[in-house]
């Protein structure tokens, strides 16, 4: 009695399933894939090469966010998707040591990266980029206010600051940890005016808080239609506002703003997943990205700096100013604290 | 007629496998640390004795029922199903208390739950009130350009997040055309209107995305409602207001309601419209779960918080439909031809301009875009629109806008297509006959749209990572993922129709000699072809607009046109918002001409009713 057609359709329904299901079990010795963050780029034949070079396929599979990408590796672990793990920064590596998601491996073109960017001495993750979190201003709107861009962060509680900056939620967003460890560097956990005074002030100052880097910046800064002339953003965006000002520009109309240990140096790494089905194949590839052609391929894609001293960058990165002295926070002392400051900061400017 | 109830059983096994599996999978290892197992001998009792003592219960409850029936029932689906569950979301085994009475004594994730409650409140009301003059525009009134119109004004419901927010902040944003405007014609040097970033943004933007739920839902079920109650009314003397209110109004609830649960469901989840308009201090339950998740790595709390959002979901579930259940009354539905008005007067032709001025307005954040993604070197052209079909820095991620278009086709189709069966199997098991179990089957089935979706996205990857069931290299994962939201459209547009469907017509044709697919191709079908189609269409918007899911869960050869507009809006820089508006445009106008499309099929294939 029951309705042949949906019966059909039900039957259907299942072989499609079942067929897609045992399709995709073939041996996948020469297939390398690297597990990553959704903003992770990389030029089409640079991939290529590297594929010719060493007769395999290679297959980037992004996972969402930095933390969700690592959420899926350390539930993955013992039975990864992939290969290797491509995104881990100084605020996740903590975590990912403590997992124990990672294999080591020491490769050749390690001993060219200047020290103060090895983000692992462990060498479970090598470094491949690095960037600058830091204060971005809207030029145009800061003349327009009679302002000048603050020499101290002190100055952004300020009655004249008022309503003027956006930042992101440090949990939710790297660009926004990363500038909560600056504030934390910057003034300090103990003292007279800790980063948490600093915090509450801005918060009496009426700071912005969104939970992503696009929301802040594509919502609120001014430069795109908001009224929040300063926002946290990189040390490259004003590069590449350059790079895709629309019509062309002599100059970006944004900058930075580079108070000392109120930057935050973020490197990124790779690493081999324990369980990998290709490791000989992910040697080979971290060898890889090191090398030049590698690294001098993602700056104008991802807007990072190569760790490869070199690797040339393009000469819009002129506008990419890079800090005196960015916060002192090594990964071990931020592994320890994240979630301690994200909590504590969160009881203060949200709460 | 019993043995066909049994079909239920589909859609069960779907539900368990696609949602109740991976849910378990993911519970399972987030309370690893807090979890007592009880071991696979009680496990395995349990299994047995539960459908066992249902079987008893059901069969005391109705002696007179042969077996076969009394196992359809949902006196014993019901409670096997929650046993399932168990089984499978909590492994039996005792959780801990601890991370529960850690987040309820915890007033930050208190004043979330109460915030995302009567937030979706407020927004579902207001959400209902815009949604039903427009659903009257539709329902009862023809005019040049209604496909397109109605067509358009659905658009919303599939936009990303930002790019709305985008179109918000382009019209009321402090540089908004509105501020502007003000601030020329009285001289002021501020902005005088504040709305980015307060709650009443928030609402607008729910009731944005979500009124044209109740449009579609509502004005089907009202096109096909015979006029003659509210004719006699009208003959005794009733006002046009009185009408309405004491007539109409009540004939029309169990679509309001039905299209309320959806608006209320989806503004309860609500991740991205809340964020990025309204700033973090606005957050739900959802983003709550999300930051234990990848940000804190909290995964027992991040469960718990899952489980506690679920059980408020599954309550407000239940309420919803038993109260549409009470609702329903058997309605006379006839062919919208004899429903739709002849004559008009000058007052309604002027009510009529002004519903669809409204609406019109109600779109202008989508025209502020069309207009940015055109603007481009200071003037007007098709730069950005060109550009998007070539990879000017050679990237390994781009893919040429045919591919993403058809990526994201061809996966809604088959969202499509899958939701549509088993919408339609479990939409006939609950509306008749009618028993008080099926508010709780009711409720199950709709759960999907409930859990948090980054917790759920986790489940798929940890549940379909080994043979046979390895989907993770799969585009059927991304599919099935949509199917779980897009399905209770499907049970949502049919049951009102369903329940006020006359059953004479099928006994009719059944004793006239009808076998059942006959019944229902020429019965059934073109009675609840509307319905069905108002169902296919959001089964559609669903998939179109998903993104969250597919940046979890996609490998860049399966990008989708959402994803490609979020890739664009990671980086700073004018020429790549002026792409990513490009492609919403694009986006804007492939699911407008779907929506067409689907409509189209009803007057092409079965002929219109």
């Amino acid at each position: 009695m029951i309705s042949k057609l949906t019966a059909v359709v039900m039957v259907l329904l299942m072989v499609t399933v079942l067929a897609a299901c045992s399709s995709d079990s073939e041996d996948e010795n020469r297939e390398l894939v690297i597990m990553t963050h959704d903003s992770f780029n990389i030029g089409e034949d640079v991939i290529k090469a590297f594929e010719d070079a060493n007769n395999a396929t290679v297959v980037i599979q992004p996972a969402g966010d930095t933390g969700e990408a690592l959420v899926r590796a350390i539930l993955e672990k013992g039975n990864p998707s992939a290969d290797l793990f491509y995104g881990i920064d100084n605020t996740y590596l903590g975590r990912a040591l403590d997992e124990g998601i990672f294999d080591t491996y020491e490769p050749d073109g390690l001993d060219n990266v200047p020290i103060q960017f090895i983000l692992d001495s462990t060498n479970h993750v090598t470094s491949i980029d690095y960037g600058y979190v830091n204060l971005n201003y809207d030029k145009a709107a800061l003349a327009e206010a009679g302002l000048e861009p603050p020499q101290l962060l002190e100055q952004l509680t300020g009655s004249n600051w008022k309503g003027k900056l956006v930042v992101e939620n440090p949990a939710t967003s790297s660009p926004g940890l990363a500038f909560l460890i600056a504030t934390v560097a910057y003034f300090g956990e103990e003292g007279l005016y800790t980063y948490l005074d600093f915090w509450k002030d801005m918060k009496a100052n009426d700071v912005l808080v969104k939970d992503g880097w696009s929301d802040a910046y594509y919502g609120d800064f001014t430069m795109y239609g908001g009224d929040r002339p300063l926002v946290v953003s990189y040390a490259t965006s004003p590069a590449a506002e350059f790079l895709f000002a629309d019509p062309a520009v002599s100059e970006p109309p944004t900058g930075n703003i580079l108070i000392d240990k109120a930057t935050f140096l973020q490197i990124e790494g790779i690493g081999i997943l324990k369980g990998a089905d290709s490791p000989n194949l992910a040697r080979k590839f971290i060898d890889f990205a090191l090398e030049r052609r590698f690294q001098e391929d993602f700056p104008d894609k991802m807007f990072v700096y190569p760790v490869n001293p070199d690797a040339e960058t393009p000469d819009f990165f002129q506008f990419a100013e890079v800090p005196a002295q960015p916060a002192g926070l090594t990964a071990e002392e931020i592994g320890e604290k994240r979630e301690e400051w994200i909590e504590a900061w969160t009881e203060v400017v949200l709460r | 007629m019993t043995a066909r109830r049994l079909i239920i059983v589909g859609p069960l096994a779907y539900l368990a496998i696609f949602f109740l599996y991976p849910l378990g999978a993911i519970f399972e290892r987030s309370f690893e640390g807090s979890r007592t197992d009880l071991g696979p001998v009680t496990e395995v009792l349990v299994a047995a004795a539960v459908p066992l003592i249902a079987y008893l219960f059901a069969h005391r409850k109705s002696p007179e029922k042969t077996p076969i029936q009394t196992l359809s029932t949902a006196w014993f689906l019901a409670p096997v199903v929650a046993t399932a569950i168990v089984l499978l979301v909590l492994r039996i085994g005792v959780i801990s208390v601890d991370p529960f009475n850690k987040l309820l004594g915890d007033s930050y994730y208190l004043g979330r739950i109460w915030f995302t409650i009567w937030q979706a409140t407020v927004s579902t009301m207001l959400t209902v009130a815009i949604g039903l003059p427009v659903a009257y525009l539709f329902a009862k009134h023809d005019f040049p350009g209604k496909s397109v119109l109605k067509a358009v004004s659905t658009v919303p419901f599939i936009m990303p997040t930002i790019v709305v927010a985008m179109g918000f902040i382009a019209l009321l944003g402090p540089q908004g055309l509105v501020n502007s405007a003000l601030m020329d014609v009285f001289g002021l040097d501020t902005p005088p209107t504040r709305i980015t970033n307060t709650l009443l943004i928030i609402f607008l933007a729910h009731a944005f995305y979500n009124y044209s739920i109740v449009v579609r839902i509502v004005s089907t079920f009202w096109a096909n409602l015979n006029p003659r109650l509210e004719e006699s009314a009208a003959m005794l003397g009733a006002g046009r207001f009185n009408t309405f209110r004491y007539v109409t109004l009540p004939l029309l609830l169990p679509a309001i309601v039905s299209s309320a649960v959806l608006a209320f469901a989806f503004a309860f989840t609500s991740f991205g419209v809340v964020l990025v308009l309204g700033g973090s201090q606005f957050a739900t339950l959802e983003v709550a779960t999300y930051e234990l998740t990848a940000k804190l790595f909290r995964l027992e709390l991040a469960g718990a918080l899952a489980i506690i959002q679920m059980v408020f979901t599954y309550a407000f579930l239940l309420i919803y439909t038993r109260f549409q259940a009470g609702a329903a009354v058997r309605v006379d539905l006839v062919p919208h031809e004899v429903t739709s008005k002849g004559r008009r007067s000058a007052s309604r032709t002027l009510f009529l301009i002004a519903i669809i001025m409204g609406v019109l307005a109600m779109l202008s954040p989508l025209w502020a875009l069309f207009e940015r993604a055109l603007s481009s070197g200071g003037g007007y052209s098709f730069t950005h629109f060109t550009s998007l079909f070539s990879n000017e820095s050679g990237s390994y991620f781009y893919r040429s806008p045919i591919t993403t278009i058809w990526n994201s086709v061809r996966f809604a189709t088959a969202t499509m297509v899958i939701s549509l069966v088993v919408g339609t199997i479990v939409a006939y098991f609950l509306a008749r006959p009618r028993h008080r179990g099926a508010g709780v089957l009711d409720a199950l089935f709709m759960l999907p749209l409930g859990v948090s979706a980054v917790i759920m996205g986790f489940g798929f990857l940890i549940a379909f990572n080994k043979d046979p069931l390895d989907l993770r290299a799969s585009w059927l994962i991304l599919v099935i993922a949509h199917t779980l939201i897009a399905y209770p459209f499907v049970i949502r547009s049919l049951l009102p129709a369903l329940r006020g469907m006359p059953v004479q017509l099928q006994e009719a044709a059944a004793v006239l000699g009808a076998s059942p697919v006959k019944t229902f191709f020429h019965i059934d079908l073109p009675i609840l072809s509307r319905a069905l189609l108002v169902g296919a269409t959001f089964a559609f918007a669903v998939s179109m607009g998903e993104f969250g899911a597919s940046l979890l869960l996609v490998r860049p050869e399966f990008t989708t046109m959402p994803i490609a507009i979020f890739r664009l809006l990671s980086q700073p820089g004018a020429a790549n918002i002026g792409q990513a508006l490009a492609m919403s445009s694009i986006l804007m106008v492939i699911v407008a001409m779907g929506f067409v499309g689907i409509e189209r099929f009803r007057y092409k294939d079965m002929g219109g009713f």
